[in-house]
């Protein structure tokens, strides 16, 4: 047998660290980018941009587009395309706001939870219509969803003729993050702790894990240092949140509830993508359909709740933007399929399919995000600001193309 | 051979694709322990034939039995369900995944809470890959980045790990290297001796005259015959390749 030459990368300082720590260098290199980002537009905004203020906007801004990219990769993971996020985000916020204000009675206390399970009944829904016109009737899903951005924009108009819904449920308001969308210091401070309990614990039963099947365990140095790094994370982000008070008081906010709502999106897809058979079976179409298809998975099926995922993420996006709004409008999510789809290949999800982690699609959002409320602060023109997107996201790809070939 | 039982049975198989009739009322078997070359050009019809037994095009008429029962095998599952195990020319694997994803592929082992227990299948395909490859040890990799003999231990032990009693080997070697390929042939007698049938497919004959103890020739989707290898010469086998001409009547089994 002749061995099998053992890869020796030229082993930078950086590799090594990735290699060490875990982590994808591409993750690492996005995660420079976005520190530069952020040093560079703090500087050219003489500091506001990182003040609380602007950091906690920052972070509603981002929990929508960060919701919706979340199902985006598993979407563009199994080499299909959802064009009509945005619409559908549109569609289901009028149909909710409908229902809420026009249908139920305003006010009862269960006018709000019952819109919120019929919002996300019917992206599951709309979701699995468009799923089953790429699994079962083999359109291309560039087409279906096309045809859906057009539909579902039209079906936001209908719903009330173009007039805009409002206002809201008051308990409805909250999930949207406003003046009091958000839940204090003290809570924030208990999230915080449950956060860091977790990331202990799990480190400790990772360790035994690999353990019990004789692996190699990390080095324990990495172990603290991401320990350590999720620790301060946690901390800073509750801290800065903590700093933003309620207008003309000291209170704190604390974190805003739309961000919760994206902790626990980004948590349950996180375990759907790699904990779940399902996980694995869009991850293994997504590299070799045919494979797939061979080794008794039902990859239409797979590939409908694919869409039905990306459809109840449509829906909750849809409950945070009317929240927020306190209205429902037909205009709402206009584009917000391209900022999802940026969001998620900046966040190094490949157009081939395959590839692509939930983590990254957060980062890639919170990129796009800081860069917008960036400019924002500078006061540069919205027709600037979207040359400067634009620009990003051929440049971020065109990182992705290079690093794909330097692997090789 | 004698009256046992064959493990697989093929009667009368047809595969149209439109207008083409790929394969045209073949017949063929497989006892237990036993080695069949299926030999042909490239187009003959070898792969569609295997094909229609592994579930991936399932064929228009004619009956499988396994064990002399019939089966009815509409999809790659069905196949599996039977103990058939088939490693395609292509392998079949999915590139962005590691190794032990790919082996346990539609057949992940879980854990009591119902998630994928990544830990144990890493361990079971440790040992069971270490067995046929033993310097094979970066399995956690995708196995885009790895070497072709490594891609092939994985669709092998994919193949091999789930107890298989019908093997479906589509040019194993093709691949390969000559060490690689002398590996390929030490695996193939040992598998023999636990009694498992396979089915070897391959458009090269000194590829699996030493190993076949059968070889069924396939020209144009019709059989030209099946022959012992211990009675014929490899220019016999050569002449029903390119000639489809049967030498002497004296059909096997």
């Amino acid at each position: 047998m002749d061995p099998q030459p053992e890869k020796v990368p030229k082993t930078s300082v950086f590799r090594r660290l990735s290699s060490e720590l875990e982590i994808d260098t591409r993750m690492l290199a996005m995660i420079g980018a976005l520190i530069i980002i952020w040093v560079v537009l703090t500087v050219l905004t003489d500091g506001i941009f990182f003040t609380a203020r602007n950091l906690y906007n920052l972070a509603v801004q981002t929990s929508v587009v960060g919701i919706m990219a979340t199902g985006m990769v598993l979407v563009i993971v199994a080499r299909h395309i959802d064009l009509s996020v945005g619409s559908l985000m549109g569609f289901t916020g009028m149909v909710i706001a409908y229902l809420q204000v026009h249908v139920f009675t305003l006010g009862a206390a269960w006018n709000w939870p019952l819109t919120v399970v019929c919002g996300l009944a019917l992206g599951a829904l709309v979701g699995l219509w468009q799923g089953w016109w790429v699994a079962y009737r083999g359109v291309p899903a560039f087409v279906v969803t096309l045809g859906g951005l057009l539909i579902f924009r039209g079906g936001a108009y209908l719903v009330t003729d173009g007039r805009t819904v409002a206002p809201m449920d008051k308990t409805y308001q909250l999930l949207g993050g406003g003046i009091n969308g958000s839940i204090g210091a003290t809570w924030s401070w208990i999230f915080g702790g449950v956060c860091i309990l977790l990331m202990i614990i799990g480190t400790f039963r990772n360790r035994a894990r690999r353990k019990k099947y004789g692996f190699q365990p990390k080095a324990r140095w990495a172990e603290l240092v991401m320990l350590l790094i999720g620790i301060g994370l946690v901390c800073g982000f509750v801290m800065v949140m903590n700093s933003y008070y309620k207008p003309r008081t000291e209170i704190p906010r604390g974190i805003p509830i739309p961000v919760l709502i994206l902790i626990g999106v980004v948590v349950i897809m996180t375990l759907l993508a790699k904990v779940t058979k399902f996980g694995r079976y869009v991850f293994a179409i997504g590299g070799n359909p045919e494979a797939a298809e061979l080794s008794g998975i039902n990859v239409a099926r797979v590939t409908m709740y694919i869409f039905m995922v990306m459809g109840i993420l449509c829906g909750i996006a849809a409950v945070i933007t009317t929240a927020r709004l306190n209205a429902g409008a037909n205009s709402m999510g206009t584009m917000a399929e391209l900022n999802v789809i940026a969001a998620a290949v900046i966040g190094g999800t490949s157009l081939a399919g395959g590839v692509g982690t939930i983590a990254g699609a957060i980062l890639g959002a919170v990129i796009m995000q800081s860069l917008e409320s960036g400019m924002v602060l500078m006061g540069v023109t919205s027709a600037m600001r979207q040359v400067v997107i634009g620009l990003v996201l051929v440049l971020a790809v065109w990182f992705d193309v290079m690093y794909n070939k330097n692997k090789r | 051979m004698n009256t046992q039982v064959p493990l697989v049975e093929m009667r009368n198989i047809h595969k149209r694709f439109g207008g083409v009739h790929a394969v045209q009322g073949v017949s063929i078997d497989l006892m237990p322990g036993e080695v069949v070359g299926v030999l042909g050009h490239n187009g003959a019809g070898k792969t569609v034939l295997m094909k229609s037994l592994s579930g991936a095009i399932p064929c228009d008429e004619g009956d499988i039995l396994i064990n002399g029962q019939k089966v009815d095998i509409r999809r790659p599952r069905d196949a599996r369900h039977q103990g058939i195990e088939t490693i395609y020319q292509t392998l079949a694997l999915s590139d962005n995944l590691d190794a032990p994803a790919n082996l346990f592929l539609g057949r992940e082992i879980m854990t009591s809470y119902g998630t994928l227990d990544d830990g144990a299948m890493e361990n079971e395909a440790r040992k069971v890959i270490q067995r046929l490859n033993p310097n094979f040890t970066n399995i956690k990799d995708p196995v885009r980045n790895m070497s072709g003999g490594q891609r092939q231990s994985v669709a092998i032990a994919r193949a091999i790990y789930f107890n298989a009693k019908i093997l479906i080997m589509d040019e194993p070697t093709a691949a390969l290297g000559p060490h690689e390929t002398a590996m390929v042939a030490e695996l193939i007698k040992q598998l023999k001796s636990e009694g498992i049938g396979i089915f070897l497919i391959s458009h090269d004959l000194h590829d699996v005259f030493d190993l076949a103890d059968r070889v069924s020739v396939i020209k144009n989707g019709k059989l030209v015959g099946t022959q012992l290898t211990s009675q014929v010469t490899k220019d016999e086998v050569l002449g029903m390749i390119i000639l489809g001409k049967n030498p002497g009547q004296k059909e096997a089994a």
